[in-house]
């Protein structure tokens, strides 16, 4: 890529604001489900008999399974809440920046 | 004719975190020969040569063969994403995992499912922004072709080589188990049809022969869940209380069981499935297939969700079978009866065809022979879609890394190049198939975690610096890959699954199973390290060339646009 080309970007603020706005996002994100996935395996390595608690006397559902499957839907979630900022947001962001170039 | 066959169950991986519910182990008698699933499967395979035949006519340039033209749209590529990652030994195997150990299996699988969002937020849009066919063109993008080249390649073909082999052992297995044919004509069979599907339509076909895979998989897995649910009137409670009441386990079965043996092993098995799903080259390679930013994240959404639904279903396709295979005294060994009855305690092990049959038991129960058929033929068209895709990217290391930039030094022309990596598909096919049959009574359950914990010891620490941090110098990458490449390679070597498993030895040198939680950060610090010490020239050019890198990255101002057609 041409350095004029790579000087104007970087002079362009909203580039500065699209390249801290979305790794900060992006990192969090990350960090989320890092906590979110470790966060049961703790459990699990630690104390795994609270996952085995009933739900209610009478059940045999245990509050594992909900959260089991709630680990999973959370993964889908992030990528959708992460989808849904990066679709509108960031993207008008690089269109305003490639459109500046141009 | 009943056949009695013993697939060995996957009840070895209670005790241990690193046997991988992705391996079908074991000697297996074969089965009398299932003529609807062959006639299935048939159908499956003209439906995909004719697409190979259409794909073939529309495959002209480097482009094409690599990424399918690029121009892909992000559903397509997220249900040929879930195409690849989906196997057939992970359907067969965690539910056969639920079927025996109940929420042990849910454990299993969102570990392979976390790798996902990962992807997401920070290699998917970089991938496709910097990248043009493999994912050795983002590590190497502004440091020595040669050197950062040829460490990718190598580790990529590492991870496929062991990958492919644990695939066509499996394959071969559970054919053999479906369809009543000899091991050698199963591994043959798989090898060369893949071989036609990537040699004549590259990446189009490919990721066509995923779709489809896809599509029945899930559409099947679907049907399974919603007939054996429909028995309990939809209520999860109902089917849990009947799974505990027939199970040998009891309530046990509702928590977690021995899968987790201790945090260290646990965290370590973690961080090799989260991380390395984002370093496998055949999962990489799929994000050059679409035509911008925006496609690549909506295939890893799509992506997720796809396989996130699946597991979902495998667990209730194995929570059910532990009460719908119990009413059919025709799936049990003879040992397992007592007084005519099948014994609640023979209910796991007195399973004909092991554990792994599991998924496969429940289909004739809910559909029937018309449907087993089915389920038996989706099950090798998911092995073709697998083995193809992980060709297909060991060959563009070869083709596209080894021989167009390191032996050829970017002199080769695009024809040359596209006959190299036709030539490597045929070599690496001939060389699975011959490794297939090698294999075919060792104890290959090693071979997927390796797999996994060279692709996030390796290949995910360079790419992720690559792009993230600017002092990364070639010095750093190299010895960085090879670093985490070798002690990923070596602590398997030393651990059970290897020096008691397969060599022989009474007791493992060490007592981690799989190797993550130290290659990782051994990777990680090389890399830091050895970049920090670089204080050569091109170091600092390297470290200059990162400001136009990061505006590509971030903005894809010059990244690689989709072809005309």
């Amino acid at each position: 890529m041409q350095t004029d080309i790579v000087r104007q970007v970087k002079s362009n603020p909203k580039y500065h604001e699209l390249v801290s706005k979305r790794s900060a996002f992006g990192w969090t994100l990350a960090v989320v489900m890092l906590a979110i996935y470790y966060g049961f395996i703790l459990v699990i390595a630690f104390k795994k008999e609270l996952l085995s608690i009933k739900i209610s006397e009478t059940a045999v559902m245990t509050i594992g399974m909900p959260i089991g499957v709630a680990v999973i839907v959370s993964a889908f979630v992030l990528t959708g809440i992460y989808v849904a900022r990066a679709n509108s947001e960031f993207d008008r962001l690089t269109h305003e920046i490639v459109e500046s170039i141009k | 004719m009943r056949m009695r066959h013993s697939l060995i169950t996957l009840a070895a991986l209670l005790g241990s975190t690193s046997a991988f519910a992705d391996a079908v182990k074991g000697p297996i008698e074969k089965q009398a020969t299932n003529v609807t699933a062959i006639v299935m499967f048939l159908i499956f395979v003209g439906m995909t040569m004719g697409i190979t035949y259409w794909a073939a006519a529309r495959t002209k340039t480097a482009k094409d063969f690599y990424t399918g033209g690029g121009g892909i749209t992000g559903f397509q590529n997220g249900l040929a994403i879930a195409g690849d990652y989906m196997s057939a030994a992970s359907f067969l195997g965690i539910s056969g995992l639920v079927f025996s150990s109940g929420f042990d299996g849910l454990i299993y699988s969102i570990g392979f499912l976390v790798g996902w969002p990962i992807i997401m937020f920070l290699v998917a849009e970089q991938l496709r922004n910097l990248g043009k066919f493999t994912f050795a063109d983002v590590a190497s993008y502004r440091f020595g072709q040669t050197e950062i080249r040829t460490m990718a390649a190598v580790s990529s073909l590492v991870v496929v080589a062991f990958y492919l082999i644990a695939q066509m052992v499996g394959a071969g297995k559970l054919i053999q188990l479906l369809f009543g044919i000899d091991y050698w004509i199963a591994v043959v069979g798989v090898g060369i049809l893949m071989m036609i599907y990537v040699v004549f339509g590259g990446m189009t076909a490919t990721t066509w022969v995923q779709i489809i895979k896809a599509v029945l998989l899930l559409s099947g897995a679907t049907f399974m869940a919603f007939s054996a649910l429909a028995t309990f009137g939809f209520s999860p409670e109902e089917m849990f209380k009947q799974a505990v009441a027939a199970h040998p386990k009891g309530q046990a079965i509702m928590g977690p069981g021995g899968l987790v043996k201790d945090p260290v092993n646990a965290i370590s098995l973690g961080l090799a499935l989260m991380f390395g799903t984002a370093g496998l080259p055949h999962i990489l390679m799929r994000f050059f297939t679409v035509p911008n930013a925006k496609e690549a994240r909506k295939s890893v959404f799509f992506a997720t969700g796809f396989i996130g639904y699946f597991y979902i279903l495998t667990f209730i396709i194995g929570f059910s079978a532990i009460v719908m295979l119990g009413k059919h005294p025709e799936f049990f060994k003879p040992d397992a009866f007592v007084n005519g009855v099948i014994d609640k305690a023979k209910l796991i092990t007195g399973l004909s065809g092991g554990t792994n049959m599991v998924a496969i038991r429940l289909a004739e129960a809910v559909g029937g022979n018309l449907f087993l058929g089915f389920i038996s033929a989706v099950a090798f068209a998911t092995i073709l879609a697998v083995v193809a895709g992980l060709t297909l990217a060991g060959a563009s290391a070869i083709s596209h890394d080894l021989y167009a930039s390191v032996i050829a030094r970017g002199r080769s022309s695009e024809v040359m190049e596209m006959k190299v990596s036709r030539y490597s598909t045929i070599a690496l096919g001939i060389l699975a198939m011959i490794l297939g049959i090698a294999f075919e009574s060792q104890n290959v359950a090693f071979m997927v975690g390796l797999a996994f914990a060279i692709a996030a010891s390796a290949n995910f620490p360079v790419l992720l610096m690559s792009v993230f941090w600017g002092r990364m110098t070639t010095r750093g990458a190299q010895v960085g890959g090879y670093l985490g490449l070798a002690t990923a390679v070596v602590l398997t070597v030393m651990s059970k699954a290897v020096w008691v498993d397969v060599i022989g030895n009474k007791e493992a040198l060490i007592g981690l199973d799989n190797p993550a939680i130290i290659s990782i950060p051994v990777a990680f610090v090389a890399i830091w390290l050895f970049s920090l010490m670089d204080r050569s020239k091109r170091a600092e050019e390297e470290a200059l060339a990162y400001e136009a890198q990061h505006v590509r990255c971030e903005t894809g101002i010059g990244a690689e646009g989709a072809s005309g057609h």
